[in-house]
């Protein structure tokens, strides 16, 4: 259990540490703060989107131990001392993802706020199922909704991550 | 035509593809700034309210608040997007018109105080009876919205065209059908949010909007300021479908918070804050009547609408006259007639979504157009091809059309749904459907009266000619326009898209654009940034005429190469040219300006619905009905569109997906729910049913070959268009799978499973009155190309 320090109002604060994307962070949270805020307000991390806060958008996925969330779901105390991958810990000394370049060249990004959290579902699919059918990649992101681009180029762009080739046909 | 462009009509990847799929890119809600403080607005309980008193004396000692507003401490003045009816407040003064209104606002250290301050300010309401239904709304003795609108009348249209009860006597058969239309939200993703500050008399608002020069104008009027003192920047935009185009109190409240402060104020909505924000689809009833030949040509047409506008106008006196005013546009009629009542309720003001005001109509009229067609026995792709406009036309209303291929997208679609075959042999419980569609590329009026330009640019190009910037007031809302507008800037430039850079939609840095909204910003922004990247090419080519030794007008610029047309060989690179511009002729810069012509008619709300250009699109949709539950499994989906000349395929490809997929959205799940307090009952995405990756259908999007005469290159808008036939293509191939006609929207499982049980209920009490003129006898509102609908039992 996480160190818990008490303030002159009696409000409870908890000292976790949350391993994001490789490197350690020690906070302190109030018991209800959820993971989401915590990232974007106090790490800066604000990659991770807000758009509902009730589960329903997926727009704040992380991948929790390798698994896709909704960190808006997450307490952070919760993760205290788990592993968390957000979207700025997708690519690598500055080099895109296969999937997010993917996305890219399959125009599968349109105004973008539910990208990282796609991003990160199809991540989490390609890395427990590196070659999913068409119906496994749409359940996979079925949690994120994308309310511009009828999720044609995003399946695509999932597809064909798996498949090897970034870029689309007609390119 | 032409077509040896070297940079338009290829799908380049999105310039800001890179900073969205990292998670770099930042949009309002992510920027913090030193010593920001969060706003949140207190907004009302109840639907119709007079407010007795407000004491803010609790808030105000509560530890970490910073300051507490209300009407007292606000401009009076009423704003509105519409000026014709500018009726709402920054806050509510008398009385509260819907479960949502804004009454007060806070500002605090933190989030988690502004909710707790919000719960300490008292308001006192005396609780008035609610008008909560519009089709009851003009009703005698329904209680007042607004005092100054007598039976809650918002906007009143009536016009005529021709003369349309001569054509109806003169036609060879009349129909009258009514529909009713639901209330829908645009639902971007992203919620709103303004971070507002003050640097002496100088206010700058940070919004997620689809217009920051519409916002400055408003700002600077609500406050009294001159345009120069108010700045406004959009950072990255995480969509808008018409949401975001105006005011929503948050960037006034958090103006004002700002300046009682003197510290930045970030002010935001939930996600269902901004359900009660709405201005989202009208929920409409719809009566139309059509006359036509024994060919199905169509000789007259009335439409009789009425609109639930909630509590204030917002944008709504152009989505009625829009409602009407497209009608005709798709189809030749010569004789029409709309009459529209647009009424105040005390509900969530609705204003424009994607198509604004068309969808439901287009789904009101391709469903009556399909019953007409079963009347008549004509199929109901050959009834449309009867009637499709041609080009260089003028409707009834007087809209100029140059452009139009619907005739072609309707052949085209024919061919790609394998229309004949699948009409005559689809089984029980399956249909397909046809609808065609038609919008405005930009609107031909502004918003506000104004003789400003509808778009301006300007493009600098690096010292050293290794880039470019293109500086533009258009707004990517995620449609794109960042991308296509640099395509269009380096094809005018004779220069590489891979080295454009973009500074968009900030208004102290960047000239006037109205903005992302009637889809206008490839043609008007694109026409700006066209006449700019070719004001740069000129001055290239001359001082390239120069170092070459030879005639500018014997020199072109193509990708960043400048060569002689009559001798191969001399060439010089853009880079070294614009190096040398700049140390000969100082910065090398190119302007552009884009104001339409004079538009329309003389008649009354005759600057609504024009625009230099028309899109046109047909889009057929096949459906399996389980009979048993009503459910309905889209099959397939295919769109054809005339929209001019494409500058990037894939991404006008997206934008078809994505108004396909609010236009599905809509026509089957989509509706804003309220309870008999006027309280929305579904204010979260998950009960609003958005459509998930699972839901969707597959779908197969094609263009025709098109050039619009009066665009840059040839282009007209998509984006809303595509959504324009989706509802009524559903409404018809639901209609051809079922044999009966749900007459309203959503065409839920529900009300599909319902029209199912009525008409077997129907049958089998026929079938026990008459058991041998059942046989004899054709279904009433059956299709006469479809197989008769049995009851299996």
């Amino acid at each position: 259990m996480a160190q818990a320090i008490t303030d002159k109002d009696g409000v409870k604060r908890y000292l976790i540490t949350l391993n994001v994307n490789g490197d350690a962070h020690t906070v302190l949270v109030k018991g209800n703060a959820i993971l989401t805020n915590v990232l974007r307000d106090q790490l800066d991390l604000t990659g991770t989107k807000k758009g509902c806060e009730l589960g329903d958008c997926g727009s704040c996925t992380v991948l929790l131990d390798g698994k896709p969330v909704d960190s808006c779901l997450v307490l952070a105390v919760e993760a205290d001392g788990r592993q968390i991958t957000t979207i700025e810990g997708v690519a690598a000394n500055g080099r895109l993802d296969e999937i997010q370049q993917s996305m890219i060249n399959h125009a599968a990004v349109q105004c973008g706020y539910c990208t990282p959290g796609m991003v990160l579902s199809a991540k989490a699919l390609l890395t427990r199922n590196p070659n999913p059918s068409e119906q496994e990649v749409r359940e996979a992101i079925s949690g994120n909704l994308c309310r511009c681009t009828g999720y044609v180029h995003i399946v695509e762009a999932v597809m064909a991550t798996a498949q090897g080739r970034v870029t689309p046909d007609d390119h | 035509m032409s077509d040896n462009h070297s940079v338009i009509g290829r799908s380049v990847p999105r310039i800001d593809g890179p900073e969205k799929v990292s998670g770099a890119a930042k949009y309002t809600g992510d920027l913090k700034f030193p010593n920001m403080l969060y706003g949140k607005i207190l907004t009302s309980p109840h639907a119709h309210a007079r407010i007795l008193s407000i004491d803010t004396s609790e808030a105000e000692r509560l530890p970490g608040v910073k300051a507490v507003i209300t009407h007292k401490d606000v401009p009076t003045l009423k704003y509105g997007l519409s000026p014709a009816r500018w009726d709402e407040s920054i806050f509510c003064s008398d009385k509260v018109r819907f479960v949502g209104d804004k009454v007060a606002a806070v500002a605090c250290l933190d989030e988690d105080t502004c909710y707790k301050a919000l719960k300490l300010i008292k308001v006192e309401y005396e609780v008035l009876p609610a008008v909560l239904d519009f089709l009851h709304a003009m009703d005698e003795g329904q209680p007042q919205v607004h005092e100054e609108y007598a039976r809650n009348i918002n906007t009143e249209i009536h016009q005529e065209f021709g003369d349309v009860e001569k054509a109806l006597a003169e036609a060879h058969h009349v129909r009258t059908d009514t529909f009713v239309g639901q209330r829908t939200y645009q639902s971007p993703i992203e919620p709103h949010s303004a971070i507002s500050m003050w640097d002496g008399g100088k206010l700058t608002i940070y919004s997620s909007t689809q217009s920051p020069h519409y916002f400055q104008h408003y700002i600077a009027r609500e406050f009294d300021m001159p345009m120069g003192d108010v700045r406004i920047i959009k950072p990255y935009l995480g969509g808008g479908f018409g949401g975001k185009l105006e005011p929503t109190g948050l960037e006034f409240a958090g103006a004002v918070l700002a300046k009682l402060t003197g510290r930045p104020v970030r002010t935001f909505y939930d996600r269902a804050e901004m359900f009660a924000h709405n201005r989202g689809r009208h929920a409409q009833y719809m009566e139309i009547t059509t006359g036509v030949d024994k060919n199905g040509k169509i000789l007259a047409a009335k439409a009789n609408f009425l609109m639930d506008g909630g509590a204030y106008t917002s944008l709504g006196i152009a989505s009625a006259y829009y409602a009407g005013a497209l009608l005709p546009l798709t189809y030749e009629f010569d004789n029409y007639q709309f009459d529209m009542f647009r009424v105040y309720t005390n509900l969530p003001a609705c204003g424009a979504q994607r198509g604004h005001g068309a969808p439901q109509p287009k789904y009101a009229f391709e469903s009556h157009l399909d019953n007409v067609a079963a009347d008549l026995g004509i199929d109901p792709m050959d009834i449309r091809i009867i009637n499709a406009r041609r080009p260089n036309t003028v409707t009834p209303n007087d809209f100029r059309v140059n452009s139009c291929k619907i005739k072609e997208c309707l052949e085209r679609v024919r061919v790609m749904s394998d229309w004949d075959e699948k009409k005559k042999n689809l089984p029980l419980g399956r249909g397909i459907g046809v609808a065609t569609g038609s919008f405005v590329t930009g609107a031909g009026y502004p918003i506000y009266r104004t003789d400003l330009p509808h778009a301006a640019a300007f493009i600098k190009v690096c010292e050293d000619g290794t880039a470019a910037t293109l500086y533009t007031g258009s707004v990517d809302i995620g449609q794109g326009s960042d991308t296509v507008l640099c395509q269009m800037a380096a094809e005018a430039m004779g220069y590489r898209y891979e080295q454009m850079k973009i500074v968009a939609a900030d208004t102290e840095i960047t000239p006037l654009d109205f903005g992302a909204y009637a889809s206008r910003q490839t043609y008007m922004s694109g026409a700006a940034v066209k006449q700019a990247g070719e004001e740069v090419k000129r001055q290239v080519l001359e001082m390239a005429s120069v170092m070459l030794g030879l005639p500018a007008e014997d020199l072109d610029c193509a990708d960043g190469q400048i060569f002689s047309k009559s001798r191969p060989g001399k060439s010089l690179s853009f880079e070294e040219v614009a190096r040398k511009h700049f140390v000969l002729r100082g910065p090398l810069l190119g302007r552009g300006s884009y104001t339409p012509p004079k538009l329309g008619g003389n008649f009354k709300g005759a600057a609504v619905g024009t625009s230099p250009a028309y899109s046109f699109g047909a889009q057929v949709g096949e459906v399996a009905i389980d009979e048993e539950t009503g459910e309905i499994t889209v099959v397939g989906i295919w769109d054809v569109h005339d929209c001019g000349k494409v500058i990037n395929p894939r991404l006008l490809h997206g934008q078809v997906h994505g108004a396909l997929y609010m236009g599905m959205g809509e026509a089957v799940w989509e509706e804003v729910l309220f309870d008999d307090k006027g309280r929305i009952k579904n204010a979260e995405l998950a009960n609003y049913r958005l459509l998930t990756a699972v839901d969707m259908p597959p779908i197969t999007s094609e263009v025709v070959d098109s050039y619009e005469p009066s665009g840059p290159w040839g282009v007209k808008e998509v984006g809303e268009g595509a959504t324009n036939p989706t509802l009524g293509m559903f409404s018809n191939a639901i209609f051809d799978a079922m044999g009966v006609r749900v007459n309203s929207l959503p065409l839920s499982y529900e009300k599909v499973w319902r029209a199912l049980k009525e008409k077997r209920e129907r049958e089998e009490d026929e079938a026990r009155r008459k058991p041998e003129a059942r046989r004899a006898e054709a279904p009433l509102e059956t299709d006469g190309a479809m197989p008769v609908y049995a009851n299996p039992s």
